[in-house]
């Protein structure tokens, strides 16, 4: 069929501006598949380029950024509390584990200390973003592989979970709870009877995931043998969180790490696996989850009376200096460098997020598999764009 | 490790856990109506707006911020802490008459314009959280969404209304030492 | 009363226009059924939901909202796809489908063709479907449809073997190619000696059965062995670049393909239109025979969106290793086994 003058233009012009966007040059090793930013699998804006051979894929690439909120430039230019509120926004399934980090590096340079109640609290809410977070992993894992069902399961037993948080902080994904010296407010009556409810129902789904998702026979050899990593591999990358545990790393920052949480207290036991492949790391997460109930549990009975903040300025000034504090939130290490010249808001704020070095490894490992264990291994490794880009 | 026996019953048990929640869900109800097939009762989601949700949000859920007019000293503290600027205050200040016969005279500040722009707010409570003189309130209600962008800025006689909706603040669970404002009405 | 459906009035041109409407009547509602009663609403209510409840009664016209939805969608061609073969390829999908359900008996005297290789015919037809994803999968210059396409191709054609090893232990068994034949067979057959309900084939060929069922699931691409469409992955594999009316056909091919499965199912080991205690010849039968062989569709139905709603994919080479390695051999034990029984028994 013919073409006008003007049909030929503009096809040129589209041919010319996919060449200068995308960087897909169709050499010898293969076709290239761009599972672009707006993809069902990828967790968000994230951009994968595959060479592929047949289904086998030669070579991938990660190119993440789309979706970049400019997070450390806009924390030169906030006060404390409006940066609290920000970094919710961070990792958003388990909002309240972004501010955490952020109030111990604060309260380090401060040197104040929130007092035991607040602590226990803050502990109680950490989990449960933790189990809010690895909930929906379980759910979208499931997902990811081709099973519709379990991920509308696991956004109606999350809700339980969004409930509780939300009668405490006033908001389900987004708390901004934690202030330096403490908490904002304390808990309503009523809320540890409910919320140790919560925990039971969160058992029986976790029962329910195990029945549904981790004991099919299809889910295994889809997710056996595929994508292993070895732990010295895991260690070189940066990996943190399950995925290093899922190759039998022991490392917990909850445990390992002295920061002001109250897990020292408890009795608790950190989840490893030692084959390294996407099922010791989903099985790993599911784990955490029943972990996190029983850690709840502990923390609901032994909560201590006391004030609910410490002894602070109404104002906040924080002195000079520079603190680093990383804790285990659900994806993995989140630290956060603060460094104060004695203003109302911080000078400079370096996140390190967990899935940036988490999907660091994704180019190494993504090598020779096929093209559904693409999505098996990046669903399996875990990551969350605010997390990656931020 | 423990790893679950690699045989048949894996998938069976899949299998009987949608059943099951199936028909829980079709056949919610026990005793005589066991039979009697009742989707709307049996399933976690509701009709809404046809039917309002069985839980109404928590008492603290941050739904939309009241303000109690007589209490602001227009001191812009709200306005300035908020991480989105969308909170605009303009006020004037007046000659208020002597507490005591033969004093001084006051002078007050009035507002003229009290703004929120729920377009841009974070509803982070940033706001209500530095007021120091009790003007700002946080409600529960949501329903407040317009076709127009422009009326999502709520002006000061509107925030005003917002304060009937305003619930008392709850009393703390045991142990806590904190102590219970009041809402001034 | 005269069956309707009996074929001896009219002329040639007369007979076919009634043999292509009725079976559009029967793919449009098997199709509707089945989106209603599964997609809709059993999957809601597996997942705690309650599905489309806004249009017609508890969302049962929902299919009809859809349908004018998509009908006033903008008629997009990508600008590299080839444009004919893109536009042909959803109708050799319901070509396919057509054609099978032709075929189909509803009742002693209701059916639109008897044809003494009806099974052979049925099966025949349904791998005209792999020629249509494959020209989709190629016609959408998109390398996410190649790759759907291309998968699809090997899977259906992989899943063809299993499906007619199964029922060739029906036919054994039955002794006839013939659709009507083998519903007479289950009727009036006996198990072992027993002939208190006739010899349905579910009984005698479980095996067969459950390979049948695996087939099916397969050449409808559906979960467990959807990767030709593989929603997280190529997202809509070969019916990516499909927006719109073409995109309906193929939804309504992929569920009324599922409909005329299930009744191809439930005549070849259901029993199709008969009713253990009724006499094949009774005249009532060409009106309760469409009804029963409609139940026993949806019986069928229920197993294949039960394992649809229920399990996440294989993979590709799991699939075809699956069907090479399992269920072919599976298949011919039975054949075997079958043989054997027929001739000593």
């Amino acid at each position: 069929m013919t073409l006008t003058e003007s049909q030929q233009l503009a096809y040129a012009n589209a041919q010319a501006a996919d060449g200068r966007v995308n960087v897909e040059l169709e050499t010898d090793d293969g076709m290239v598949l761009n599972m672009g930013p707006q993809h069902p699998a990828t967790h968000g804006t994230l951009r994968l380029i595959a060479h592929l051979d047949g289904e086998q894929v030669t070579s991938a690439d990660v190119m993440c950024g789309y979706m970049h909120r400019g997070y450390e430039k806009l924390c030169e230019v906030r006060t404390y509390p409006q940066v609290t509120t920000l970094v919710n926004r961070i990792d958003w399934l388990g909002s309240f584990a972004n501010e955490v980090p952020f109030i111990l590096a604060a309260e380090q340079l401060m040197e104040v200390e929130a007092p035991p109640r607040a602590k226990w609290i803050r502990t109680i809410l950490f989990e449960l973003s933790r189990i809010a977070n690895i909930s929906l992993f379980i759910g979208d894992l499931a997902l990811q592989l081709g099973a519709q069902t379990p991920a509308f399961l696991a956004f109606r037993d999350r809700e339980f979970v969004l409930n509780q948080i939300e009668s405490v902080t006033g908001g389900r994904f987004h708390p901004n709870f934690d202030r330096i010296g403490g908490l904002k407010d304390d808990l309503p009556k009523g809320w540890v009877a409910d919320t140790k409810a919560a925990m039971v129902r969160l058992r029986e789904f976790c029962d329910l995931m195990e029945g549904l998702v981790y004991g099919n026979e299809i889910f295994q050899t889809r997710t056996r043998g595929i994508g292993i990593i070895p732990a010295k591999v895991a260690e070189s990358y940066g990996l943190s969180g399950a995925n290093l545990r899922g190759s039998g790393v022991d490392w917990d920052l909850r445990r390992d790490a002295n920061i002001g949480l109250a897990y020292d207290d408890l009795d608790w036991k950190v989840w490893t696996h030692p084959d390294g492949d996407c099922f010791a790391r989903c099985w790993v997460r599911l784990q955490e989850v029943r972990e996190a109930t029983k850690i709840v549990d502990q923390l609901c009975d032994g909560l201590p009376s006391g004030p609910i903040m410490a002894k602070v300025p109404r104002i906040i000034k924080v002195p000079e200096g520079e603190a680093y504090i990383a804790t285990e939130n659900p994806l993995g290490a989140m630290g956060y460098y603060v460094v104060s010249r004695g203003d109302i808001g911080p000078f400079r704020v370096k996140i390190r997020s967990a899935s940036f070095n988490n999907i660091s490894i994704a180019p190494w490992l993504l090598r020779g598999v096929y093209v559904p264990d693409i999505i098996a291994i990046l669903a399996s490794l875990y990551f969350i764009l605010g997390d990656i880009d931020r | 490790m423990p790893r679950p026996a690699l045989k048949i019953p894996g998938l069976f048990t899949g299998l009987k856990i949608t059943m099951g929640i199936f028909l829980k869900t079709m056949f919610p109800a026990r005793g005589i109506k066991t039979l009697l097939p009742a989707p709307t009762l049996g399933a976690v989601t509701v009709q809404y707006p046809h039917k309002s949700p069985p839980e109404v949000p928590a008492a603290r859920a941050r739904g939309v911020i009241a303000l109690k007019e007589e209490n602001c000293t227009v001191c812009m503290l709200c306005s300035r802490s908020c991480p989105d600027w969308c909170i605009y205050i303009e006020g004037h200040k007046t000659k208020a008459p002597p507490r005591r016969p033969g004093g001084k005279e006051r002078t007050v500040s009035a507002l003229d314009r009290f703004d929120i722009d729920y377009a841009l707010c974070m509803y982070c409570g940033i706001c209500v959280e530095v007021c120091p003189f009790d003007a700002l309130f946080w409600s529960p209600e949501f329903e407040y969404s317009e076709p127009r962008l422009a009326d999502l800025l709520h002006d000061m006689d509107r925030l005003g209304e917002w304060m009937e909706t305003v619930p008392d603040f709850e009393t703390y669970e045991a142990g806590s030492d904190a102590k219970v404002r009041k809402v001034p009405r | 009363m005269a069956s309707v459906l009996a074929l001896d009035w009219g002329n040639y041109w007369q007979q076919s226009i009634f043999r292509v409407l009725g079976s559009a009547v029967f793919i449009i509602l098997g199709a509707g059924t089945f989106v209603i009663a599964f997609l809709f609403k059993m999957m809601s209510y597996m997942q705690s939901r309650l599905g489309p409840m806004e249009a017609g009664p508890h969302g049962t016209l929902q299919l009809v909202a859809e349908v004018g939805k998509f009908l006033q969608k903008e008629d997009l061609v990508p600008a590299r796809a080839d444009e004919r073969l893109f536009k042909l390829a959803p109708y050799i999908v319901l070509a396919s489908t057509f054609l099978l359900a032709v075929v189909m008996p509803f009742g002693p005297d209701a059916y639109f063709v008897n044809l003494d290789t009806g099974v052979f015919l049925a099966l025949a037809l349904s791998s005209i479907s792999v020629i249509g994803i494959l020209v989709a999968g190629w016609a959408s210059a998109n390398k996410y449809s190649l790759i759907g396409g291309l998968r699809a191709a090997g899977q259906l054609i992989a899943y063809e073997l299993p499906m007619v090893l199964a029922v060739v232990g029906v036919v054994i068994q039955a002794g006839t190619l013939n659709l009507q034949g083998i519903v007479a067979a289950q009727h009036s057959g006996e198990i072992f000696g027993w002939d208190g309900i006739g010899n349905p084939f579910i009984l005698t060929q479980l095996v067969g059965f459950v390979v049948f069922l695996i087939a099916t699931q397969a050449e409808l691409a559906q979960t467990p062995f959807d990767m030709p469409i593989a929603e997280s992955e190529i997202v809509t594999g070969y019916m990516t670049e499909y927006s719109g009316m073409r995109f309906l056909l193929f939804f309504i091919a992929e569920f009324a393909t599922a409909a005329v499965f299930a009744a191809l199912a439930a005549t070849l080991f259901l029993g199709g239109w008969a009713v253990p205690f009724v006499d094949l010849d009774d005249n009532v039968m060409n009106v309760v025979g469409p009804l029963v062989l409609v139940t026993k569709m949806m019986l069928v139905g229920t197993l294949i969106f039960w394992a649809r709603f229920t399990f996440p994919r294989f993979r590709e080479d799991q699939l075809q290793s699956f069907a090479w390695k399992a269920l072919i051999p599976i298949s011919l034990v039975n054949i075997l086994a079958t043989m054997v029984l027929k001739v000593a028994l």
